[in-house]
């Protein structure tokens, strides 16, 4: 079937309709999941197809759009939904993080500062910040009605009692605009801050578990922890080996069978920029 | 004891559907005072507590209670959040089995230190050192402090339930057998430690067992409950030594004979 | 020297072109019609049309070549393609009681107005397999007989006549609700309820109905009546003033009949599971209907000890094209996260060790 059989960016109106109506309100409501009627989506539930039905709704003819996956843009399932939009919306596409109006992620956000203007949607997979501590949606619903919180600072209690700190290390919870608890998608807990009082549109689609909910630009996301455990996000000991950036996210790369590895720059996007621009590895790393 | 009661309750009643749970009971609470609900199993005793504590909707009559400000409520017109906020500060709820009333997967020191945290506390040191000064009240040694309850006998799972409902200071705790399941010997132990614990905290209890011995050791008064219905209230001593109705010198009778 | 990997976009392209030449197989074999798969895989085509909640048998059918034969794959791409096709109204509800019926079975009475009716069955043939349907000999042409002139009442309007089993429900002026344009907030009502378990996995709801069965949640059941045929489909066109027949759907009901011993406002009376899907469903229509009825816990005051009574539990987790996307996603890269938590163990072994070597040392 051609990509003319479809709507503009794949959904019909009247559903992106609905859909922005569930984002109006998520915009109104920091933090608090809107539920919505999720469309079943040509990708399956658990890929993104919450974020894909809310960047359906808010993309235009104009927008530029990237798509990236664990901070990288060429990873298999970016790849797949970029060529979606480039295929039923006919948009601009890139790479580039600056260029962007529109940028889809899932589980991270970009090295490079978001601007006034921009939107990032998250792809999330639970948007239930209690779930795992209560199975329940009629009883989180009450808990989040009433902020009642303190079960999540149970779970970080246990986790300094056993291991000395906090041990949660991504889909760190988040209070904000100092009411609602929030599951920020597992972003890794060292892009947090990058989500307070941040100029550029957050907004977070859950398709299999039909929610919606948003950080509006300059809004407080305050990262749960103890005054005496206060929340710390991960170093690496290392700079990145390809281009030198430090406090930047790093991966992990294996190369042989007998525990050699390296950490590059997750975001590819920012690590290619700062090559182009002449950054290589630091030499102190470079002599080892 | 001061001159205003804790909790007036009247003319209170709680229907499943044309079978009757409890019917026409009016009784005060005084501060500081522990009410013993005593009766066999099916007399509605379990009922009563469970429609005071806002867990089962009333049918009809009315529970004032007098809040922390001051101000006396009806506990049936309170919202669910004001409920849910007393549970969880000015209340306490001891069940039979201390696995309702804990998370039995998380550490002694967090099932202590939960209600401390639904209430704001943010400090890890202070709520650790919170929990350990509980546990210690309550006979638990502090190095059990990470341990999960799982890994406690029954007693110690009884008084570290005990120690949750406390840490908050609650005004009025529920209790429903609290030595129901223990051993003889396990349970004069707690009855101890609750009697000390309760004097010394000038706590309100509403107290159901079927057992008169507890009733005896632990409660000031006494409320003798038969088919949904109170048939006799008075001090304990006076209730258990001298009892005057027919149905009470049954039950009297038949735990002398034990 | 590591160079960040590159090439996603043509390996995904050489990939679905690999998936192609898969699907076909051997050129030199003629590929399966659709008309063929219709025609010979009916049970299959008629599993993807339920599940995938869209009576469309080519279009099922095309979905199950295109998935080679992947059912929950086929069933999944019919419902993509159901969630963009326009809304022109909502039918009257079905008649089953007006059904052309090709099979139709009590198990509650010997006999009853109508008869008892086979069809085209499973049960009683030997689960022989058969060597000679590997070659395409003739089969016989079936039995058939002219339609009885009695009609055919359903077995729970018998029971209603007498006032054993619980009315069924009033017809609501406001339109039902649909699960598939508005969000689901539980709890449900029973016909948000029906159209989840209509569309919810054959597989899943055999298991929850068995277990019902094996006491988690009995519910007493007797298939009261299953019957299997066509019906009409009428729109009521408001412009017009009267109903409109669109077409004919085949349909499974199943009314299950349920134990209930009454309570002080009820006198006792028979309950009712109910299973209503596509096609010729037999397995899943029951399955539904026991699911229904266990669901229905709550409305009689039942005590909710079993999987099979816990709306959440069962609904949320009885759709097999969300619970197969979000099972598969673990596919997806997840290096961040997985870093994240390297990260966190190699700190917390190193902690661990110089812990160790401390206690060593004292």
């Amino acid at each position: 079937m051609s990509a003319r059989a479809y709507n503009f960016a794949y959904l019909d109106e009247q559903t992106k309709r609905m859909i922005r109506r569930a984002l109006l309100k998520a915009v109104a409501i920091p933090g608090y999941q809107v539920p919505f009627a999720s469309r079943e989506m040509p990708m399956p539930y658990g890929w993104g197809t919450g974020g894909v039905q809310v960047t359906a709704a808010v993309i235009g003819p104009d927008d530029v759009l990237k798509v990236i996956d664990q901070g990288a843009d060429d990873t298999t399932n970016a790849v797949s939904i970029r060529a979606f939009f480039a295929k039923v919306a006919e948009v601009k596409t890139t790479t580039r993080t600056a260029e962007a109006t529109l940028i889809q992620t899932r589980h991270r956000i970009p090295e490079h500062p978001l601007t006034s203007g921009q939107i990032l949607v998250y792809q999330v997979p639970i948007p239930e910040p209690l779930r795992f501590l209560e199975p329940r949606e009629t009883e989180t619903r009450t808990m989040h009605a009433l902020s009642e919180y303190g079960l999540m600072h149970v779970k970080l209690y246990e986790d300094i009692a056993r291991h000395g700190h906090i041990a949660t290390t991504y889909a760190y919870p988040v209070k904000v605009e100092g009411r609602y608890l929030m599951d920020p998608s597992p972003i890794p807990k060292f892009d947090n801050p990058k989500m307070h009082r941040s100029p550029a549109l957050q907004l977070f689609g859950a398709g299999r578990e039909k929610r919606i909910y948003a950080i509006p630009p300059f809004t407080e996301v305050v990262s749960l922890d103890f005054d005496d455990h206060p929340f710390t996000v991960q170093e690496f000991g290392a700079p990145c080996a390809l281009c030198g950036a430090e406090g930047v996210y790093l991966d992990e790369v294996v190369l042989d069978d007998k525990g050699g590895h390296m950490f590059v720059c997750s975001d590819t996007d920012f690590c290619e920029d700062r090559r182009a621009q002449g950054f290589g590895p630091q030499v102190t790393e470079a002599a080892e | 004891m001061t001159s205003e009661p804790l909790l007036r309750v009247t003319g209170l009643e709680k229907m499943y559907g044309t079978r009757v749970g409890c019917r026409d009971v009016s009784f005060e609470l005084w501060p500081g005072e522990v009410l013993a609900v005593v009766g066999e199993s099916g007399s509605g005793k379990t009922t009563l507590l469970n429609t005071l504590s806002t867990r089962l909707a009333a049918t009809a009559g009315r529970a004032e209670y007098l809040m922390r400000d001051g101000v006396w409520r009806n506990l049936f017109d309170l919202s669910e959040a004001e409920r849910r906020l007393l549970m969880r500060t000015d209340w306490g709820f001891v069940h039979q089995n201390p696995a309702d009333g804990l998370r039995m997967t998380v550490s002694a020191g967090a099932n202590v230190g939960e209600r401390l945290m639904a209430v704001g506390e943010r400090h890890y040191g202070r709520i650790r050192s919170t929990a350990v000064d509980w546990l210690t009240r309550v006979e638990i040694a502090a190095d059990r402090v990470d341990d999960e309850p799982r890994r406690f006998s029954g007693g110690m799972r009884q008084r570290l339930q005990i120690a949750r409902n406390l840490v908050t200071h609650p005004r009025l705790v529920f209790m429903d057998e609290p030595t129901g399941g223990l051993d003889v010997s396990v349970q004069a132990r707690l009855l101890d430690l609750l009697r000390g614990l309760v004097s010394d905290l000038g706590i309100s209890v509403i107290l159901v067992t079927h057992d008169l011995a507890v009733a005896r050791l632990l409660s000031h008064r006494m409320m003798v409950m038969k088919d949904g219905l109170v048939v006799e209230t008075g001090l304990t001593d006076r209730v258990l030594d001298d009892p005057r109705e027919p149905y009470t010198q049954l039950l009297v009778s038949s735990i002398l004979m034990v | 020297m590591y160079v960040a990997v590159k090439g996603g976009e043509a390996a995904i392209a050489n990939a679905h072109r690999l998936l192609a030449d898969r699907r076909r197989g051997d050129r030199s074999l003629p590929a399966i019609g659709i008309e063929q798969i219709v025609n010979q895989l009916g049970l299959a085509v008629d599993r993807v049309m339920g599940e995938g909640s869209l009576y469309d048998r080519e279009l099922a059918a095309l979905a199950i070549t295109q998935a080679r034969g992947d059912m929950i794959e086929a069933i999944f791409l019919v419902r993509a393609y159901r969630t963009t096709l326009p809304r022109f109204g909502i039918s009257v509800p079905i008649d089953t009681a007006a059904m052309e019926i090709e099979r139709r079975i009590s198990a509650s009475f010997k006999d009853l107005p109508g008869g008892q009716v086979l069809g085209p069955t499973f049960d009683y043939t030997h689960r022989l397999i058969d060597p000679a349907l590997a070659e395409d000999l003739p089969v016989d042409a079936p039995l058939t007989r002219e339609a009885p002139e009695t009609a055919s009442p359903r077995v729970t309007d018998l029971l209603a006549g007498e006032g054993l089993i619980e009315p069924d429900g009033v017809v609501s002026s406001e339109p039902p609700g649909d699960l598939t344009r508005e969000p689901l907030e539980f709890p449900l009502s029973r016909e948000l309820r029906l159209q989840a378990l209509a569309r919810g996995d054959e597989g899943f709801l055999l298991a929850l109905g068995y277990s019902t069965q094996r006491g988690y949640a009995r519910t007493h059941p007797f298939a009261g009546e299953i019957r299997i045929g066509e019906v009409e489909v009428r729109l009521f066109v408001p412009e017009l003033g009267f109903e409109v027949v669109l077409g004919r759907v085949r349909v499974t009901e199943c009314q299950m009949v349920n134990q209930f011993h009454g309570n002080a406002e009820t006198p006792p009376q028979f309950t009712r599971g109910y299973g209503l899907v596509f096609g010729q469903a037999e397995r899943k229509a029951m399955s539904m209907a026991l699911c229904d009825r266990a669901l229905r816990a709550r409305e009689f005051g039942e005590d909710i000890v079993a999987p099979a009574q816990d709306e959440e539990f069962v609904i949320s987790h009885s759709d097999n094209v969300q619970a197969t996307g979000f099972v598969e996603h673990l596919k997806l890269p997840h290096y961040v996260d997985f870093q994240a938590e390297l990260d966190l163990v190699r700190r917390l072994r190193a902690e661990h060790a110089s812990e160790r070597k401390r206690e060593a040392a004292e």
